[in-house]
């Protein structure tokens, strides 16, 4: 079942909060709809990428002499084709975006760093001759010694993988190179004086596995380039725009010469927020004259790109008898990966951000191991840190015998209260989440046998930023919006109902597309769920404009002075002084406007911020088979605050996708590597994601308290419902085998363990 | 590699195309006839999302060779929706919001069709495990089960053919 609980006195709105008809739908139920791999270009050229075999090695050279010979290959590159860019220096913004490391993740230069590492490309006439001219491509390497686990490559004698690299945060700068890039925490209160007055303190270590955003279309791009330095590139991705500046950077060509198109993206998470193959396809193009098409198969995603990070936390905690959380100590690392760039900051932020502990600190480390180096997954550095917090908070409430919503509504932060990296929360709806908790049936349903119940909260600060949209009014009154921004899970539709609710007409007479980096400002990643927030407030901006100069145009014809004139349900409406003249409707004003001054368009560029947090919870039941081990998630129901659910039905399909993700992450997904650090389950045979038969429905409560910031009261939603999931999973487990965990995925076989140490008794 | 010349049948149209020895149906829908409606997850038989119609039964189009369809009939997502008018699915996936990137919407959909037909009453669980091997990594399943329940009870109500 789906509930949204609104405000008290609801809505008068025409199209937001309606479920309406998706612009894209028709054309993705038919096979119309054109992803990365779909445009096929006449003269196009197949792009292949050869990639290392090994974890760590030295390169001693590249013979490509071979390959370039093959009948029908028409150019191949190097690192020696990709610029090389001085390191970035200090001081760091949060994310780092180091064009030494990306020209080196593109195409491996001096070393490999990861199973997979690109280290030469081929352009030729066909797939199967690229395939075949890859192979003739000889590579002498040095294999070096390699390392894996983030905690193990913090220590001192770790092997190291960037000879450059010196940990950044620490006073003085260390003199030895560390796979440690960057030390990052936050600290309010006195703790050890916060632990003092504790009635119970738990402290435990925890895991957890990178897993990959699974998206189901792999990488996929054409590069086009034309004798003038013109490049066109089409492209799945989650911004276009951020391609645009990070190919202009990395191959020092103009902006303004490189136009992106985003095509239809099959599923992003977060993993396609970056560049891989781009820049090689236009090197490659670049070199033959042709377009090149380069697409990723899914042993390539899983081997070379950027899964979320694996991380090790130390977490302590006290909690007196009443429920109120005294003090935390926290300290987390991070895989960046083969280049340093975690989230390390998300992980300080979360770990107590739901709670208004007076003592806690919080540490994370940056650090570099071989394998691919991270991409951002939906709700990035923080599903990781919550975890661990969530379960000793479920495990403080269960050994003081107090209830585990009613501990969170003890602690739970409200309006005014600051998280650990300093935002200070306005308007935030934790409280309303846990009250609905306690009241839905779920909560207090009785459980069968081998049967457990998990909860947990989380936190996520969203994403706000830099936003473009053009609205285009056409002679016929029918209006087309213009964002920059991919539509992974349905913004489209929630563009055109804000749209159409500040125009106040027909939704469907609106038609929203996504606008190459040519035709519009600068849009920012869809990510961090601030698309419906940002772009979508950019668009009821555009779209206000169109509205002023349509009153304009009424005022003129009816010249009376426009501040006489208001807009209200779709039409121009003189003030009641005019008692003669009659309202314009907008597609009479349409009809006119070009024989009275000219066409009618709105657009705006915004650096949107105030999006504010979410809190999302999840209640889950699982049942344990104790033959097998194996975990059965039986009933699961999502609360979230949305602020406003613009587009319900598409609200609840990013609560229910992201908790049925957390399920894989909690349970299931992890990759496999081999004593040499190879990738052995490069495939979704073996990298088992969730299947429609391993989950129950997913049962979601909107909770609508509106953000002040935004016109229709509108927060992000993509990511928190990943954020609380594998902790409420977990705990779920943990219930049903009475057995505390702490190593995520609870596999089968680690459950199977648990469950034989206690049958023996053995702790 | 040798070339084979093969005549089929393709959404009801008869298709000549020449594929080579290792051009998989997958290949020869998205490469040789343009169709790219049918989506490429995997190419190793995972994830579903290549999940075509050959000769009545539902099948990875990655899984079959080229070679093979000397007078296959093969159907498609290009030819789910008749004359204009989607598909009872089509139509039950657009009213249930049981996609949201759609790049495995197609399969999906294909292997519903199939299904429902040798089972035009099924219960949820029965959909779901139809459907375990078409991986969707957006929508946790829910909306597309609710979707296919629905179509179902429409088809069955007015002997959708």
């Amino acid at each position: 079942m789906n509930e949204i609980k609104a405000p008290r006195g609801g809505s008068n709105y025409q199209w937001v909060g309606k479920n309406t008809p998706r612009p894209d739908g028709v054309d993705k139920v038919t096979g119309r709809a054109r992803y990365g791999d779909d445009m096929i270009v006449p003269g196009m050229l197949h792009g292949k990428i050869l990639r290392s075999p090994h974890a760590h090695a030295k390169i001693q050279s590249i013979d490509t002499s071979k390959a370039e010979m093959l009948d029908g290959v028409k150019a191949v590159v190097t690192s020696a084709d990709i610029p090389d860019h001085p390191m970035a220096q200090p001081p760091y913004p949060p994310i780092v975006n180091d064009f030494h490391d990306i020209s080196r993740n593109v195409m491996a230069r001096e070393k490999v760093l990861y199973d997979g590492h690109p280290v030469a490309a081929v352009a030729a006439i066909s797939e199967e001759i690229a395939r075949d001219a890859i192979k003739l491509i000889k590579v002498e390497y040095k294999v070096l010694p390699h390392i894996l686990d983030p905690h193990e490559a913090a220590q001192p004698e770790a092997i190291v993988l960037h000879d450059d690299l010196f940990t950044y945060g620490v006073d003085p700068t260390p003199t030895k190179p560390s796979n440690v890039f960057r030390i990052m925490g936050g600290e309010r209160g006195d703790v050890d004086a916060g632990f003092a007055e504790a009635d119970l303190v738990i402290e435990r270590e925890f895991s957890s596995q990178p897993v990959h955003q699974g998206y189901i279309e792999p990488m996929a791009c054409i590069a086009t380039t034309s004798e003038d330095g013109a490049v066109e590139l089409w492209t799945s991705t989650q911004g276009h725009f951020v391609q645009r500046t990070l190919l202009s950077k990395l191959l020092n060509m103009e902006m303004a010469k490189i136009r992106v198109t985003a095509s239809e993206i099959g599923g992003g998470f977060g993993g396609k927020t970056t560049i891989y193959a781009e820049p090689v396809a236009i090197r490659l193009s670049q070199k033959t004259g042709r377009p090149v098409r380069m697409t990723m198969t899914r042993s390539e995603v899983f081997r070379a790109t950027g899964p979320t990070v694996g991380s090790k936390t130390r977490i302590k905690v006290g909690m007196r008898k009443d429920g109120t959380i005294t003090a935390g100590d926290a300290e987390i690392w991070y895989q960046a990966g083969a280049f340093k760039g975690s989230p390390i900051g998300r992980a300080v932020d979360t770990f107590f951000s739901p709670y208004t502990v007076a003592n806690c600190k919080a540490i994370a480390y940056d650090v570099c191991v071989n394998r691919p180096k991270v991409a951002a997954y939906r709700a990035p550095g923080a599903t990781m840190a919550c975890y661990p917090m969530e379960s000793v908070v479920n495990e403080l409430a269960k050994e003081l015998g107090l209830d585990p919503v009613d501990v969170r509504l003890t602690n739970a932060v409200k309006e005014g209260d600051e998280s650990l990296m300093g935002t200070k929360h306005g308007r935030i709806g934790l409280v309303e989440v846990l009250e609905a908790v306690k009241e839905h049936p779920h909560y207090n349903a009785p459980l069968g046998d081998n049967q457990g119940r998990g909860f947990a909260v989380g936190y996520w600060l969203h994403g706000g930023g830099l936003s473009s949209a053009a609205v285009n009014l056409m002679d016929d009154g029918t209006v087309g919006v213009a964002t920059g921004n991919p539509d992974i899970g349905g913004s489209r539709s929630s563009m055109r109902a804000m749209a159409a609710e500040e125009l106040g007409i027909d939704v469907e007479l609106v038609k929203p597309i996504i606008a190459d980096t040519g035709s519009l400002g600068f849009s920012y990643l869809t990510a961090g769920s601030r698309t419906t927030y940002a772009t979508g407030m950019a668009v009821v901006n555009a779209t206000r404009e169109v509205i002023n100069k349509l009153r304009a145009l009424a005022a003129k014809k009816w010249d009376i002075p426009l501040e006489d004139v208001r807009w209200d349900s779709g039409q121009a409406i003189p003030a009641d002084s005019y008692k003669d003249i009659k309202p314009l409707r907008l597609k009479e004003l349409a009809g006119i406007a070009t024989s009275m001054g000219g066409p009618v368009a709105g657009h705006s560029e915004i650096n949107a911020s105030g999006q504010g947090a979410t809190f999302c919870a999840q209640l889950v039941d699982v049942e344990i088979d104790p033959d097998t081990g194996f975990t059965s998630p039986k009933r699961h129901t999502v609360f979230q605050d949305a602020g406003r659910a613009i587009s319900p039905d598409y609200v609840e399909g990013q609560m229910q996708g992201g908790a049925v993700q957390g399920i894989g992450w909690a349970l299931n997904e992890e990759y496999i590597y081999n004593d040499k650090a190879l990738l052995e389950n490069t495939g979704f045979l073996d990298y088992r994601m969730p299947v429609a038969s391993d989950v129950p429905m997913i049962d979601t409560v909107i909770i609508e308290v509106p953000n002040p910031n935004h016109p229709y009261g509108v927060r992000g939603v993509g990511e928190p419902p990943l954020v609380s999931a594998p902790a409420a999973v977990a705990n779920a487990v943990e219930n049903a085998i009475g057995r505390t965990m702490s190593d995520l995925p609870l596999s089968p076989p680690k459950i199977l363990a648990a469950l034989h140490t206690q049958a023996s008794g053995d702790d | 590699m040798a070339r084979h010349l093969i005549n089929a049948t393709v959404n009801g149209d008869h298709v000549e195309f020449v594929c080579s020895t290792g051009q998989t149906l997958l290949d020869v829908l998205r490469s040789e006839l343009h169709l790219t409606g049918t989506k490429n997850g995997c190419g190793t038989g995972d994830c579903g999302a290549c999940t075509v119609v050959l000769n009545g039964r539902p099948i990875n189009a990655c899984l079959v060779l080229g070679a093979e369809l000397d007078d296959a009939e093969i159907e498609t997502i290009e030819g789910m929706a008749k004359g204009g008018e989607l598909h009872p699915l089509q139509q039950k996936f657009l009213d249930h919001a049981a996609l949201q990137c759609g790049v495995c919407t197609p399969g999906i959909l294909k292997m519903a069709q199939a299904y429902l037909e040798t089972n035009p009453d099924p219960t949820e669980t029965e959909v779901r495990f139809a459907l375990a091997g078409n991986l969707c990594r957006c929508t946790g399943y829910d909306k597309i089960v609710r979707a296919v329940m629905d179509a179902a009870a429409e088809m069955r109500a007015s002997n959708y053919e």
